[in-house]
C-alpha cells in the first residue's frame, strides 16, 4: 500500500472510531438500557461463540462484525426482551438486530454516506472456529467494549 | 381506547417482540397481534386476518418493507391501515420513498418507547 493509501487509512480510523463507539453506546442505551465502556482490545479477550455480520454496499463497502460469548449474547436478548428471553436462536437473533442498528446507526452518522450506502440482512455464525480473510486491500476499524463485565468485539472491515 | 389489531413485519423475532412491548408501553391495548417474517409473509397474513395498524422494517429478504408497503394498497381489506416503518436505514431516501410508497410514519432504529408513542398514536386518532 503506498503512503498515501496508508495515511487515508489512518485518518478513516481516527476519525470514524468515535463514531463507531458512539453509535454502539446510543444502541446499548436505548435498546438495552445500559451503558457500554470502551476498552482497549489488546487487554481482552473474548470466545467468540457467536459472529453477528451486517454487510455495507454502495459508497461504504464491507462489513460489520459483533463478536461475543454464548452467555453475553443471552444477556443482550434478555435486557432486550426481558423474561421472555431464552434460546440459543433468541440470542443469536438478538445479536445479529444489535449488529444490525449498530450498523445503521453508524451509516447515518456519517454526512452524505447515508444515501447512497445499502446494507444487507444480518447473519449470524455460531462457532469459533473460524479464520476471517478479506480478499480486498481496505481499512479496519475495532473497538471492545464491556458489558456487563464482559467483552463485546466490534470490528468494520471496509474494501477500498 | 379501543383494543386494536396489529400486523408487525420483521425479520427478527426479537425485534417483532420489542415492537409489541413498545406498542403496549404506549398504551396501546392489543386485541391480537399478527407476526410475519418478511413482505411476502405480511401479505399473506393480510389475506386472513383483519388488522388496524401494520408496523413494518424495511431491509428483509424475500420481499423487503418498501415493496410491502406498494403491495398493501392492492388488498381491499388493507386499505386505509396505517403502516410505520420501524427500521435502521435513516436515510432521506427512504424516508420519501417510504411514504410514497404509503406509509404514514417513520421511525429509525435505534428507538425508543416514546418515539413509538409519538409516531403511532396520532394515526390511531390519540394523543400521544
Amino acid at each position: 500500500m503506498s503512503a498515501a493509501g496508508r495515511l487515508a487509512e489512518r485518518s478513516h480510523e481516527e476519525n470514524w472510531l468515535p463514531i463507531l463507539e458512539l453509535a454502539i453506546q446510543e444502541v446499548f442505551e436505548i435498546m438495552l438500557g445500559c451503558q457500554v465502556k470502551p476498552v482497549a482490545p489488546s487487554e481482552h479477550k473474548t470466545n467468540a461463540e457467536f459472529t453477528a455480520m451486517v454487510g455495507l454496499a454502495g459508497a461504504l463497502c464491507g462489513i460489520l462484525t459483533v463478536r461475543c460469548d454464548a452467555n453475553t449474547a443471552r444477556l443482550i436478548a434478555t435486557h432486550m426482551l426481558g423474561d421472555a428471553a431464552g434460546s440459543e436462536e433468541q440470542a443469536a437473533d438478538a445479536l445479529g438486530e444489535i449488529c444490525n442498528m449498530i450498523t445503521g446507526n453508524f451509516k447515518n452518522k456519517l454526512a452524505g454516506t447515508d444515501e447512497q450506502c445499502m446494507l444487507s440482512v444480518p447473519s449470524i455464525i455460531s462457532g469459533g472456529e473460524y479464520t476471517f480473510r478479506s480478499l480486498a486491500d481496505g481499512v479496519s476499524i475495532e473497538t471492545a467494549l464491556l458489558y456487563e463485565g464482559a467483552s463485546i468485539f466490534v470490528r468494520l472491515q471496509l474494501h477500498s | 381506547m379501543d383494543k386494536i389489531r396489529a400486523l408487525i413485519v420483521d425479520d427478527s423475532s426479537v425485534m417483532r417482540k420489542i415492537v409489541e412491548r413498545s406498542l403496549r408501553q404506549a398504551g396501546i391495548e392489543l386485541e391480537k397481534v399478527v407476526e410475519a417474517a418478511n413482505g411476502a409473509e405480511g401479505l399473506a397474513a393480510l389475506q386472513s386476518n383483519l388488522v388496524d395498524l401494520i408496523l413494518c422494517d424495511i431491509n428483509m429478504p424475500v420481499m423487503d418493507g418498501l415493496e410491502f408497503v406498494r403491495q398493501v394498497a392492492t388488498v381491499e381489506t388493507a386499505k386505509g391501515v396505517p403502516i410505520v416503518m420501524i427500521t435502521t436505514e435513516g436515510s432521506e431516501s427512504h424516508v420519501v420513498q417510504a411514504l410514497s410508497a404509503g406509509a404514514r410514519g417513520y421511525i429509525r432504529k435505534p428507538f425508543t418507547p416514546d418515539q413509538v408513542k409519538e409516531h403511532v398514536l396520532p394515526l390511531l386518532g390519540k394523543k400521544p
